[in-house]
């Protein structure tokens, strides 16, 4: 009974806040906050040696081109524009409102989920030399994924009363598959091949 | 004196510091959560361009990094300023990328090896060639995720 009485002797606790402020300092020294943030692309695969390029498959009205130059001058289908206007031409492309039959065509799709659906069959080709500089042809990308993700937020304004953003995953889809991204980059003619 | 021992004999109240421990160490965990490691040391410039339509990039580990640009001032002397290649801490060429690829990817869980990204920090200075270069050497590599780091602009 006599223990009973004794204290519990008390810890000093004192010095763990010292101890955790430097393990701080330290996570604060070596580590970073930045949130790595870009645009993100899938590369198309290698085609098989053996395969044979299909000819045609795509009807050149359907294709804009896009070229950004050595001297960083872009031009779409020929005729030189500023990139500012460049959203608004591949969005007009893509939608073509007017049916302008030189401008994409659209082609009626069964997607589940939206019933049928007349899809744009645009495909923009993206092209550029070896000297053109990065920075522009990031900015070109750019006001392409903006011209696509415009189309896309407007589609499920229209068709969800929601943003984009706030779709669910299978509404998602329906959006993603109406407006597939479809930037056809190729490279060079003068990137080194494999040796 | 005597006037002034009672208010002496009266102890300075004590400041309970046992939570502060606790609180400091909430801190801590706070920040070993939202940090990563900085992966290695930076020897090229990746001023990156700017752009509206980022997205962030979601799974950090599975992310392997390339970095392009002019090599920093300290290591000018001994490089030059043309553009280099970085993986991991070296300077390397285009040569060496399905190595480092592979490597990446041996490393990874096998279910998540089809989710693998590749983070292309490329200073803006640069030109297309040697870009188009790595994109080619990465179609090879069947690491066809990509992502070129912007910051965002408003």
């Amino acid at each position: 009974m006599i223990r009973n009485k004794k204290e519990t002797p008390e810890l000093n606790s004192t010095s763990t806040a010292d101890i955790s402020f430097l393990l701080i300092c330290f996570f604060l020294m070596t580590s970073s906050m930045d949130q790595s943030m870009g645009i993100n692309r899938v590369l198309p695969p290698i085609p098989p040696e053996d395969q044979k390029i299909p000819e045609n498959q795509i009807k050149p009205h359907n294709v804009l081109q896009v070229l950004v130059d050595g001297q960083d001058r872009l031009s779409v289908n020929q005729k030189t524009i500023d990139i500012r206007d460049l959203k608004a031409t591949t969005k007009e492309f893509i939608l073509n409102p007017n049916n302008d039959p030189s401008k994409s065509s659209k082609k009626e799709e069964d997607i589940p989920g939206a019933g049928k659906v007349m899809i744009s069959e645009a495909v923009i080709s993206l092209q550029n030399v070896r000297s053109t500089s990065y920075e522009k042809y990031l900015q070109v990308q750019n006001e392409l994924t903006a011209a696509y993700n415009e189309l896309r937020n407007e589609e499920s304004l229209s068709r969800f009363s929601r943003k984009f953003d706030d779709l669910t995953e299978t509404q998602r889809n329906v959006i993603t598959t109406i407006y597939r991204q479809r930037i056809s980059e190729s490279p060079p003619k003068d990137t080194r091949k494999k040796k | 004196m005597a006037k002034f021992t009672g208010k002496k004999a009266k102890k300075l109240a004590k400041f309970n510091t046992a939570s502060m421990g606790d609180i400091v160490f909430i801190l801590l965990f706070f920040f070993m959560v939202t940090t990563t490691m900085r992966e290695s040391e930076v020897k090229v410039k990746t001023d990156v361009p700017k752009a509206s339509e980022v997205a962030k990039l979601e799974r950090k580990d599975l992310t392997v990094y390339i970095n392009i640009g002019p090599p920093i001032a300290s290591e000018q002397a001994r490089y030059g300023t043309d553009t280099r290649i970085q993986l991991n801490d070296a300077f390397k060429t285009v040569d060496d990328i399905s190595h480092f690829i592979a490597a990446f990817r041996e490393g990874l869980d096998e279910k998540d090896r089809p989710y693998m990204t590749t983070a292309l920090k490329i200073d803006k200075d640069t030109k297309m060639g040697i870009v188009s270069d790595v994109k080619e050497e990465l179609r090879r590599c069947q690491a066809l995720k990509i992502m070129y780091n912007a910051i965002k602009a408003e």
